[in-house]
């Protein structure tokens, strides 16, 4: 199942190790150490990260590195961005309706 | 337009939230007719060159307005929503759902809550939405993709023939 970037973001821990992992790829291991978490409970939140994208796996030798995938955080952003222009261009709208309504009073 | 008129647009993505503050360079009576007469919200209520079509609004406590942006191909976007809560000329509240064209709503939706006040004849509007998802939210931008390929110019050309 796909998982929403909306909720994967909305988890206190999976925002600490994006944090984390923007400054550095870690393996899980570390992660879990990190975080004084099981690795049963990074795996958890790895896998809801990894699904929507916002982590990218890499094999470095036998260890699995996990990295930050800003490239999704900015899809993200330029959704919102999108999100912002529209409601700009409806209330310039609003703005001429306004006036044209003054207007004929 | 006003340049000083402010517009405040602000995501908390932990919350899912987000909140958008405009002022509008009107007395807050005519402001409110704007948001709640779909007369009057059809006029500006999807940005060019989508337009809104209100098939019937109810706009009383339990009321819906059932309404489509219908983009310059003809594509319609059908919604329900649903207001929750009204205290006239201050403050409403609306649950927003995708729906089909026979007003089968697409669930969850999204919860919206508007405030109105004025001072010194600008009125400003605060409008907070809650997202249960992004994925709701990224739908809620799919029906306007079209507005984005839009240049400004005609987009003001639009405009003029609004007014």
């Amino acid at each position: 199942m796909k998982q929403d970037i909306f909720q994967a973001i909305a988890d206190p821990t999976r925002r600490a190790i994006l944090t984390l992992l923007a400054i550095q790829a870690l393996t899980p291991n570390v992660m879990a150490e990190k975080f004084d978490m099981t690795r049963q409970a990074v795996s958890k939140h790895i896998k809801v990260l990894y699904e929507c994208e916002l982590i990218k796996p890499e094999q470095s030798g036998r260890e699995i590195y996990y990295h930050f995938n800003a490239k999704k955080m900015q899809e993200f952003d330029h959704w919102l961005a999108q999100f912002r222009q529209n409601w700009e261009t409806q209330f310039n709208q609003l703005d001429h309706l306004l006036t044209t309504i003054k207007k004929q009073k | 337009m006003n340049n000083d008129l402010l517009f405040d647009f602000n995501v908390d993505k932990a919350a899912k939230t987000v909140y958008i503050t405009r002022e509008f360079n009107a007395a807050q009576s005519l402001v409110w007719d704007a948001f709640t007469k779909a007369e009057l919200l059809d006029q500006w209520g999807a940005p060019a060159p989508m337009r809104a079509k209100t098939k019937y609004m109810n706009f009383e406590v339990g009321g819906r307005r059932f309404y489509a942006m219908i983009s310059p191909d003809g594509q319609e976007r059908w919604s329900v929503q649903e207001f929750t809560s009204i205290t006239p000329k201050t403050n409403f509240k609306m649950y927003n759902a995708f729906s089909d064209k026979d007003e089968n709503r697409e669930l969850p939706g999204s919860d919206w809550d508007y405030n109105f006040s004025e001072q010194n004849g600008i009125t400003k509007v605060d409008i907070v939405i809650y997202n249960e998802s992004f994925e709701r939210l990224e739908k809620l931008l799919e029906g306007f993709k079209i507005g984005f390929t839009m240049t400004l110019k005609n987009l003001e050309e639009l405009l003029a023939t609004l007014s």
